[in-house]
């Protein structure tokens, strides 16, 4: 458990010196508004990051949330765009509802088709992408044709704390608390430990599967109500490639692509890590260019660090049977 | 079992010939030998590419990283191109430096033990990352025309064939007799297999499991790289962008051809079918003015169906198996 604990403890350091040496060089990195605008940026890949966690730790992946964002955004800015008058709270109902129904077609095809998570996701990151498409025929939702309270959501605070931000915190928190506390979540832990183990178990895998991936689907679709508040413009291509962005962030944070073990909340860390990163580079003056082989980089070297410390776990694992 | 899989493979040869001759009748312009070359140069990246990436995945890896490498060499090819290097030295340097990345890619799976879809997530990001290192936003287009030209042309020693076959269909035919033939033909092949299979039975068979992932990376990395020079030459365009996503129609291809995702399973006729189904499809509709994009759902419904479908048929003959057997021990 300690050594686990040195994974997210990792991301903190390396979270500190960036942060540290970023403002050294350049003292307004640390200004308010260049904090809010880290944290704003951060919160709609925090939000997609809880869930794909969830759906990583189950020893499964989700490669549809960007294409799942997609879809919401543009449903949601449709809508809002044909009825001003809606309040907010049923903008993200209904982006929660479209990301849950599309989460629970892959969940479906995962267990009951019994085609594999990686396949699946695929398949449907086309399927929906090309539903958005051929809905928007070319056209685009504008900011002006948006109600300005739909628009403000993504400005407005409460106690000073932007809404978006909020919103992921109560999210990853929310996530973390479930998964480390709760029946549920230990549970999803063992299914993704060993499959087998967890149905021999007695646990309800099919229910647990089907949950988290309509959780992945669900935040997905939240998020994308989150994307069309805070830049307005929405059109069929929104969120593309984001789902690269999302399992860098929950691999960065310390989450096994195998399974069973890593948080919610190191993923939440590790989006966090990203965003600042890329802020960074434009502070340091670096070219921006640089930003997308770092984070290649970062990948590689957190799974590198994740099989560091699986090997030693398991030799310490091993010296304690022998004394036994 | 290896007879349901034969199945699946006939059918999807099948069905790519029917899509073929429906195409041809129903679709203007679909049979032109214009058209026919257009579909050729579509065809071209994503065959190639899936020739190594259906060794990879017979194993029970996978490569995500391709598309990316592809991208890598496109912009140092249009890098060195603008440093004064020949094109006949680029070329061979473009494959190398492929194969490098490759290498990387397979030190990190095989060598350190990491898992190959992490690996190549991380590196499809890294190598796109320095591609745009390279080469920023800007592109680089004055390429030689005995060179660009060649990709685009057809043959002309052959004239009662009339410009129908494209100089780059010589170079799939070739390419693909030779991965058809190490696939199917030799105890290399044999050997992929029994590693998808069981990779630890394949390591007490005297098999070297981790040698040869190694160097079907390797083999990738050079394929992407040959594939990022011809992309260049094609559209005559060095950008930081080339390919971008194309691993996603590789991957959907390959197991549209009947390739188990989970290894030991599949043929390389049935995901050459695939590959051409795939872009038939995609240039049929074209030219009946559907988008491109609209197709995509085409394109994930396939690749869900084609892992689907068997599943569900061989669920429902297992059930209908069992009721025979129960209805037999009652009488």
């Amino acid at each position: 458990m300690n050594l686990l604990k040195t994974r997210e403890l990792g991301i903190v350091l390396a979270l500190a010196a960036l942060v540290l040496f970023t403002t050294i060089s350049n003292p307004r990195f640390l200004s308010g508004q260049s904090i809010r605008d880290n944290l704003l940026n951060t919160a709609i890949l925090a939000v997609m990051a809880a869930g794909q966690a969830v759906v990583v730790i189950t020893r499964n992946i989700d490669l549809s949330v960007g294409s799942v964002l997609g879809i919401s955004a543009f449903a949601v800015a449709t809508m809002m765009s044909d009825h001003p008058g809606l309040p907010m709270i049923v903008a993200i109902l209904v982006g929660l509802v479209v990301g849950a129904a599309a989460g629970l077609l892959n969940g479906v095809l995962v267990r009951y088709g019994k085609v594999p998570a990686l396949v699946v996701t695929l398949g449907t990151l086309y399927m929906y992408r090309g539903i958005t498409y051929s809905w928007a025929g070319g056209s685009q939702v504008n900011a002006d044709e948006l109600p300005p309270h739909f628009l403000n959501f993504a400005n407005d605070n409460l106690l000073g704390v932007p809404w978006l931000v909020l919103i992921a915190l109560v999210v990853v928190g929310g996530t973390s608390w479930v998964m480390r506390n709760y029946r549920v979540g230990r549970e999803l832990y063992a299914m993704g430990s060993s499959p087998q183990a967890a149905e021999l178990a007695g646990i309800k895998v099919a229910r647990n599967l089907l949950g988290a991936f309509v959780l992945s689907g669900a935040l997905a679709g939240l998020a994308g109500v989150l994307f069309a508040a805070r830049f307005g413009t929405v059109d069929a291509s929104a969120g593309t490639g984001y789902e690269l962005n999302v399992v860098a962030a929950v691999v960065v944070g310390g989450v096994a692509v195998f399974g069973g073990s890593g948080t919610v909340w190191g993923a939440g860390l590790g989006a966090l890590l990203l965003t600042v990163i890329s802020s960074a580079l434009a502070v340091l003056d670096i070219n921006q260019f640089w930003q997308q082989a770092i984070v290649g980089a970062l990948i590689v070297l957190a799974i590198g660090a994740d099989r560091l410390v699986a090997v030693r776990i398991a030799r310490s694992l091993r010296k304690r049977d022998a004394h036994v | 079992m290896s007879r349901k899989l034969a199945s699946w493979d006939t059918a999807i040869i099948l069905l790519t010939v029917l899509v073929l001759i429906i195409a041809s009748l129903a679709v203007d312009n679909f049979g032109t030998s214009r058209n026919f070359t257009f579909m050729v140069l579509d065809l071209l990246p994503i065959i190639l590419v899936a020739l190594p990436m259906t060794f990879i995945i017979v194993t029970g890896e996978i490569d995500l990283s391709v598309a990316s490498t592809l991208g890598l060499t496109s912009s140092l090819m249009g890098w060195f191109w603008n440093h004064g290097l020949s094109i006949e030295t680029i070329i061979p340097l473009c494959i190398v430096i492929g194969a490098v990345a490759g290498a990387f890619n397979g030190f990190l799976i095989t060598g350190l033990g990491l898992p190959s879809l992490a690996v190549t997530i991380g590196t499809l990001a890294l190598y796109r990352g320095l591609a745009l290192v390279v080469l920023g936003d800007s592109a680089v287009a004055d390429f030689p025309f005995n060179y660009t030209g060649w990709v685009t042309g057809t043959l002309s020693w052959l004239p009662w064939l009339d410009g129908a076959v494209p100089n780059v269909l010589i170079l799939i035919v070739v390419l693909a007799l030779i991965f058809g033939v190490i696939l199917h033909a030799t105890p290399i092949g044999r050997s992929l297999y029994a590693i998808g299979a069981n990779a630890q039975a394949a390591h007490f068979a005297g098999i070297r499991v981790a040698r040869t992932k190694f160097w079907l990376y390797v083999v990738s990395g050079a394929v992407a790289g040959l594939v990022g020079v011809l992309w260049t030459l094609r559209y005559s365009s060095a950008r930081a962008d080339n390919g971008a996503g194309l691993e996603l129609a590789v991957v959907a291809a390959v197991l549209l051809g009947g390739v188990s995702i989970f290894g030991g399973k599949g043929s390389l006729p049935g995901v050459l079918a695939g590959v051409v189904l795939l872009t038939a499809l995609q240039n049929a509709l074209r030219l009946e003015d559907v988008s491109g994009q609209a197709l995509n759902i085409v394109t994930g419904a396939l690749l869900v169906l084609s892992v689907l479908l068997p599943n569900v048929i061989s669920s429902i003959r297992g059930n209908w198996q069992r009721r025979k057997l129960r209805q037999s021990a009652a009488s």
